[in-house]
């Protein structure tokens, strides 16, 4: 007889299996420096004025008049309508939206092929809170090797104090700009003031508490990581890249060999990188530009301002790192220059695209009608036989007015030789007649109809046609539903 | 047993519970950890609960249902909450409802627009049962989109009938006429009714037996032109049907009819006063006016 164990090992004087490396690397904190230079003044106008965009927008009154939400962009999910200066998006027509968010893609598109990853660099919105919240931590905690320091020291109450007051600037503002974001979906001084009194909807709190939450995380804590992890953009980025698109680049030909400069060395037979490393100390993401482009890089171009300075310093002309192109570079390998050139096939297609897609959204726009118009038939009864052999049916109309004016609109029915229709409230039309109903601004308006034919017409009558009319601007609609007639 | 020592079997390493049966021994397996405290987990929720929330019925004679629990939570009281709620959302366009009159609020469109929906709500809620969506209308419940009135088919008409009901006793005001029932109560004679029958086919319009029509007009000028007209065109004061036209509530066929004569119908609503509040009532009647069979 056989037996089948299954043992497991367990004795204890078995030697432990060696843990395998981690494959997770952990973050290395990185203490950016603080740069000076024509790039780090032109990232802080950026930021002023993309701060002051996102926090004053909402502010901005619009008067539309007639009770309609004088917001000028505002996001109105009680009313169902999406305000954007003159632009006024009912629900129907999100189509829109979905055009501004291709033209936002191409205006990405074609300002990276011009320019770069300007956007990663200066204004995207993580680029501008991490510059914000590094701008606290330097004014709390001193510069990178303050900061450094700082961080080495035991606990005391020095610390204590600088680190807390700076992760109460940062909740600060990370509350700011939760509190901020609820302002576009909400008339902003009522909610601003609703907000405080706790009478806000749950909702505003929810957000307002979400991207508090957020802020914090991604501009105090998480920073390069969500570039480097998070973010999708970095990888089209490659595939938008080409040899004309300008880069952050560290000129080698111009730099190698590197090497720390001694007194009374000269730049004889030695390429102009002294080593000093201040591109490296400066760079939000904690990386060395020298190695090439790299997926990491969000070209702030703070290590240009760097090496500008040290270049001055050491009496080398400035630029060793510099915006330039692959094309530059291996055209200066062959001793010749190329120029940069704005227009190219590329760049002539995404205008070319960007102005065809602006010119059908606003065609679209201005062409859109101002009434839409639906006719409902009752499913029950289908039809009604009246006591004198006239057969009925019931309709409700449906009328939606996107005009900020009243209006006075002619219906008339067609379609069905001579029926005769009536409104509930308004009255009844002999056939062929019109009947004028209100059409409230800014409002939809229901009507129930009823449309009659005489007894025993067999014509041919099975659609019903309702068209309205604007008499001032001889607008028309038109709009079908069956017609029942039954059978005896 | 001496031995206190647990048996290990053999095959799995699982110890034994000592069990055995024709050799086949019982395995002791624990009940996962986690497992386990979820279970003393929920004992100690039901514990709270039970101090918290309404939990053990209570005994007969102490005036309770069951123990009320110190949150003093009641699911009924929840509801009439909600439906304080609801009056007060619904507040100001019901208060207008009340004051205005009918034809006020079927001519004022935004007044009219709030009373369709909520006469809408309300009639598939109480009424469609019987009288069908739409009011499409049954057999025996009739149809209230078409043009043929039993009652009043005016707007204040309609109103009258929703608050006192037909033939609902307990309302002094409600609509009431009887018919009597000819057969049962042997009023008539079978032949006469069969007669009668024929009689009322042919006044609608419909093919019968002329002999028989013939021999009944006497019979109906007796005993059925009090309440349905000597033209046998009805009347509405007294709920009496047009025999002329050709709606039927109770069916056209000739046993039908003979059935309506023999037995007599007299069909009932009830009053909806006291069930329904006044402002649904009008919403109610400016609704049933609207589906396309009311009057001016």
């Amino acid at each position: 007889m056989t037996k089948v164990t299954l043992i497991s090992s367990r004795d204890p004087n078995a030697p432990k299996p060696e843990r395998p490396d981690s494959l997770y690397e952990k973050r290395h904190q990185i203490y950016p420096k603080l740069a000076h230079g024509r790039f780090r003044m032109v990232k802080w106008l950026v930021m002023a004025t993309t701060l002051g965009v996102y926090y004053l927008i909402p502010w901005i009154r619009w008067p539309r008049g007639n009770g309609i939400p004088d917001q000028a962009v505002l996001a109105d999910f009680e009313g169902e309508k999406f305000y954007f200066f003159f632009f006024e998006i009912w629900p129907q027509e999100i189509y829109f939206l979905g055009g501004l968010l291709i033209l936002a893609a191409l205006a990405l598109f074609l300002v990276t092929s011009l320019l770069g990853r300007v956007w990663c660099g200066y204004t995207c919105p993580q680029t501008v809170w991490t510059d914000l919240y590094i701008w606290v931590e330097r004014a709390f905690e001193g510069d990178r090797a303050a900061r450094m320091r700082l961080d080495k020291a035991p606990m005391s109450v020095s610390k204590a104090l600088r680190k807390g007051g700076k992760h109460f600037i940062w909740l600060l503002i990370a509350f700011l700009t939760g509190g901020a974001f609820i302002l576009y979906w909400h008339d902003a001084p009522t909610i601003a003031r609703t907000f405080f009194k706790g009478e806000a909807p749950l909702t505003a709190y929810f957000f307002a508490g979400i991207l508090t939450f957020t802020t914090y995380m991604l501009a105090g804590t998480m920073r390069e990581q969500v570039c480097t992890y998070l973010c999708p953009w970095p990888r089209i980025q490659g595939a938008l890249t080409d040899e004309h698109a300008l880069n952050v680049t560290y000129r080698h030909d111009r730099g190698e060999p590197r090497g720390p400069l001694h007194k009374d060395q000269g730049f004889e037979g030695r390429g102009d990188c002294i080593d000093c490393k201040q591109c490296v100390q400066v760079c939000p993401m904690g990386i060395d530009i020298r190695d090439g482009a790299q997926l990491e890089c969000i070209h702030c171009a703070l290590c240009i301002d760097a090496c500008d300075d040290i270049m001055l310093k050491v009496g080398r002309p400035t630029g060793l790192i510099a915006y330039d192109t692959d094309r530059a570079i291996s055209a200066r390998a062959q001793g010749s220059t190329v120029k940069y050139s704005l227009l190219r096939p590329r760049t002539i297609l995404y205008s070319i695209l960007i102005v065809l897609i602006s010119i059908l959204i606003l065609w679209g726009y201005g062409a859109k009608s101002t009434y839409e118009f639906s006719v409902l038939k009752d499913r029950s009864p289908p039809f009604i036989r009246l006591s004198d052999g006239r057969v009925r049916n019931g309709y409700t109309l449906k009328l939606v007015n996107k005009s900020v004016t009243t209006q006075q609109v002619d219906i008339t029915v067609k379609g069905l030789g001579d029926a005769e229709f009536e409104i509930i409230g308004i009255g009844t039309s002999q056939p062929g007649g019109v009947l004028t109903v209100t059409s409230e601004a800014h409002g939809v308006d229901r009507y129930r109809m009823l449309v009659t034919i005489p007894a025993g017409d067999e014509a041919d009558r099975e659609n019903l046609v309702v068209e309205i009319k604007d008499p001032d601007t001889g607008e028309t609609i038109e709009a079908g539903a069956p017609f029942t007639r039954g059978d005896r | 047993m001496t031995d206190h020592k647990p048996e290990i079997d053999e095959v799995s390493g699982v110890e034994t519970t000592g069990h055995s049966w024709d050799g086949i021994k019982e395995l002791n397996n624990p009940l996962p950890r986690w497992w386990l405290y979820i279970f003393y987990a929920s004992i100690v929720w039901a514990i709270v609960y039970m101090v918290f929330m309404p939990a053990i019925p209570a005994l007969p004679g102490t005036g309770m249902t069951n123990t009320p629990g110190i949150r003093g939570h009641s699911d009924r009281a929840l509801v009439a909450e909600d439906i304080t709620q609801l009056n007060v959302q619904r507040g100001q366009g019901s208060a207008k409802l009340l004051t205005a009159s009918l034809s006020e609020i079927e001519t004022d469109m935004n007044l009219q627009q709030f009373a369709l929906a909520m006469g809408e709500s309300a009639f598939g809620d109480n009424c469609a049962t019987c009288h069908g969506a739409g009011g499409r209308g049954a057999k025996g419940y009739p149809m209230l989109a078409d043009d043929v009135w039993l009652w009043d088919g005016t707007l204040s008409g309609i109103e009258t009938t929703l608050r006192h009901g037909i033939r609902h006793y307990e309302d002094p005001e409600t609509r009431n006429s009887a018919m009597p029932a000819f057969g049962r109560d042997g009023l008539l004679t079978p032949g006469e009714i069969d007669d009668l029958v024929q009689f009322v086919l042919v006044r609608s319009g419909r093919e019968g037996d002329a002999a028989a029509a013939r021999r009944a007009a006497p019979v109906f000028a007796q005993q059925c032109t009090s309440c349905h007209g000597a033209d046998a065109r009805g009347n509405r004061t007294l709920g009496a049907p047009n025999l002329t036209d050709q709606e039927w509530v109770f069916g056209s066929e000739p046993r039908d009819i003979h059935q309506s004569i023999y037995n007599a119908r007299n069909a009932h609503m009830p009053a909806w006063q006291g069930r329904l509040d006044d402002a649904t009532i009008k919403a109610l009647a400016v609704y049933v006016h609207s589906l396309g069979g009311g009057e001016k």
